[in-house]
């Protein structure tokens, strides 16, 4: 067949394609143009491959397949409810893949938690090491901040409603920012998550210990114990997602290094995601609870030792024995 | 994949389920980089227009604000991605978008990978780790969209159709490869694109397995991609 008559044949339902096309990317379709957007879009197929096959004009091929490549585009879609995701993903999705990853989930926080109760206990016996790793002043800052003197705790000392909002803001852009480079650090085969893990355990570590042995303790824990069950989790998280990716990188198995590192991606940033749904609830636990000082440190250690139960159960038992959604 | 056939092209080859091969153009470092540019300019200035409105309202707006600066600086990107068709501002300008490596558009996960991995492509500095990267992947991927599987191509505009010259249709003089009717056709096609001296000289080259003079063979090409294109 010429091509003229070729185009002369198939033109009107080349242009009913389209039409449906436009009206699909605008996001205005109904049922019944849907219906038949898959015949369509079959037969335009086999019309590109025709065209080709005859050796028809560039011209001719290219606008099919500019149609087609729409077409595609329309019909294979990754449509996720994402309301619907996010509660699954909450009510045992996470927990699913933490345990699923659960050896990167160990070693990361062995990393973590590890270099911060070493360091902890370090201080503690040897209180001048606190200078070795943070500055005077900002050791100086942070006695200021956790004195037994201050009315509310925390960063920035006295605080009022609006201080809390701008802290819960400050909160929320400080931690999930050092939670996203920990993870994304980890593509430097591993080296920026480790560093990130070791780094911030350290460093709370000492804070702690240098606290605890001039005697701010009481403060100091009672302030951070409630967010730290979901803050220092998710720190570890996100180091294990990027850990993730740095060990598809140095050891891919029987895959190419690249294709390792897409399919190690995946987990890895819902691992992330985890991270931040945890940093948010963290930043509002922070900025509304632990600063409050009318609460006696008691309630405080009760309501944080079961934050802590709370975190450690989610992870360990939510979403066990069903199946996973379909 | 076409590298290996053809050299010099760039094109990616994606073959979809129906059995057909979709061509996609992939985009180089620098039509990528003037869209980051652009993208980063707009995120500048709506920075600039938050600091000067929102320093207004007190402490409620710099705990406002600090959301705001979290969402521009590590979602902006994510947010445009998937909400509008794999394009950000500066892409759209541009003409390019993001898709998956099998043609799809864009989803969260991978929106989401390839741009938190873009801290990593911006070290040591100046995105020289992405830049290394782009230069050395034949689709001129960064090492976040290694990681997510995407990939940034042109987006295709709509072309004008081109008209053939009127002519008296000839039969070809002896029978055509596929290759060789895309060639001739392709030539009548483009003729509006090419100077007449330039067309002359590429005519020419075909003067001989034509077994007509140099001055004759554009005409003599003309009729024959008429007689392939049939009757209008």
């Amino acid at each position: 067949m010429k091509q003229s008559q070729f185009e002369h044949r198939h033109q009107t339902a080349w242009k009913r394609f389209a039409r449906q096309l436009d009206t699909l990317e605008r996001g205005k379709a109904n049922g019944k143009g849907c219906s038949e957007f898959a015949g369509a879009y079959r037969q335009l197929c086999q019309h590109l491959a025709l065209a080709r096959e005859r050796g028809y004009s560039n011209h001719l091929v290219e606008h099919l397949q500019q149609l087609a490549m729409r077409g595609h585009q329309q019909f294979y879609r990754h449509r996720s409810h994402l309301g619907a995701q996010l509660i699954g993903f909450l009510l045992g999705g996470l927990s699913r893949l933490v345990r699923q990853e659960w050896r990167h989930v160990l070693a990361a926080s062995l990393l973590f938690f590890g270099s911060l109760i070493g360091m902890g206990v370090l201080v503690y016996l040897v209180p001048e090491l606190v200078y070795s790793l943070i500055g005077p002043e900002q050791v100086s800052a942070m006695e200021a901040m956790y004195d037994p003197a201050a009315r509310r705790l925390g960063r920035f000392g006295e605080r009022n409603a609006g201080d809390d909002w701008m802290m819960f803001g400050f909160y929320i852009m400080n931690n999930i920012g050092i939670a996203f480079q920990t993870f994304a650090s980890g593509l430097l085969f591993g080296l920026g998550s480790l560093f990130f893990l070791l780094h911030n355990g350290l460093v709370i570590g000492a804070l702690a210990g240098h606290l605890t042995q001039i005697g701010y303790g009481e403060p100091f824990w009672s302030f951070v114990i409630g967010h730290g069950a979901f803050e220092l989790t998710a720190i570890a998280l996100a180091g294990a997602a990027g850990l993730r990716l740095g060990s598809a990188l140095l050891a891919p198995g029987r895959l190419p290094r690249g294709e390792a590192l897409r399919l190690a991606a995946r987990p890895a940033v819902r691992l992330v995601a985890g991270a931040t749904l945890f940093l948010l609830i963290a930043a509002f636990i922070e900025a509304y609870w632990s600063s409050m000082t009318f609460a006696s440190p008691t309630v405080k250690y009760l309501v944080g030792a079961g934050l802590w139960l709370l975190v450690l159960g989610y992870l360990l038992f939510a979403g066990r024995g069903q199946h996973a959604p379909d | 994949m076409l590298a290996t056939a053809r050299p010099l092209d760039t094109r990616f080859r994606v073959e979809t389920p129906e059995g057909i091969d979709l061509l996609l153009r992939p985009a180089g470092l620098v039509p990528r980089a003037l869209a980051f540019a652009i993208d980063l300019a707009i995120r500048g200035l709506a920075l600039l227009a938050l600091f000067f409105l929102l320093g207004a309202l007190g402490q409620f707006g710099l705990g406002l604000g600090a959301i705001l600066l979290f969402l521009i600086n590590w979602w902006y990107m994510v947010l445009f991605e998937v909400l509008n068709q794999g394009r950000t501002p500066g892409k759209q300008w541009l003409g390019l978008r993001v898709i998956h490596d099998d043609g799809t558009p864009v989803g969260w996960a991978a929106s989401l990978t390839r741009n938190l991995l873009r801290f990593v492509d911006l070290l040591p500095f100046a995105y020289a780790l992405g830049i290394l990267s782009c230069l050395s992947h034949p689709a001129f991927k960064r090492l976040g969209d290694i990681a997510a599987g995407t990939l940034v191509v042109y987006r295709d505009s709509a072309t004008e159709r081109p008209a053939l010259p009127e002519t008296e249709p000839l039969p070809p003089p002896f029978p055509l490869s596929q290759g060789e009717q895309r060639a001739l056709l392709g030539f009548a096609e483009r003729r509006e694109q090419l100077s007449a001296p330039r067309r002359a000289e590429l005519a020419a080259i075909l003067a001989e397995p034509l077994a007509v003079a140099p001055e004759q063979a554009e005409e003599r090409i003309n009729r024959i991609a008429r007689g392939l294109l049939g009757p209008t």
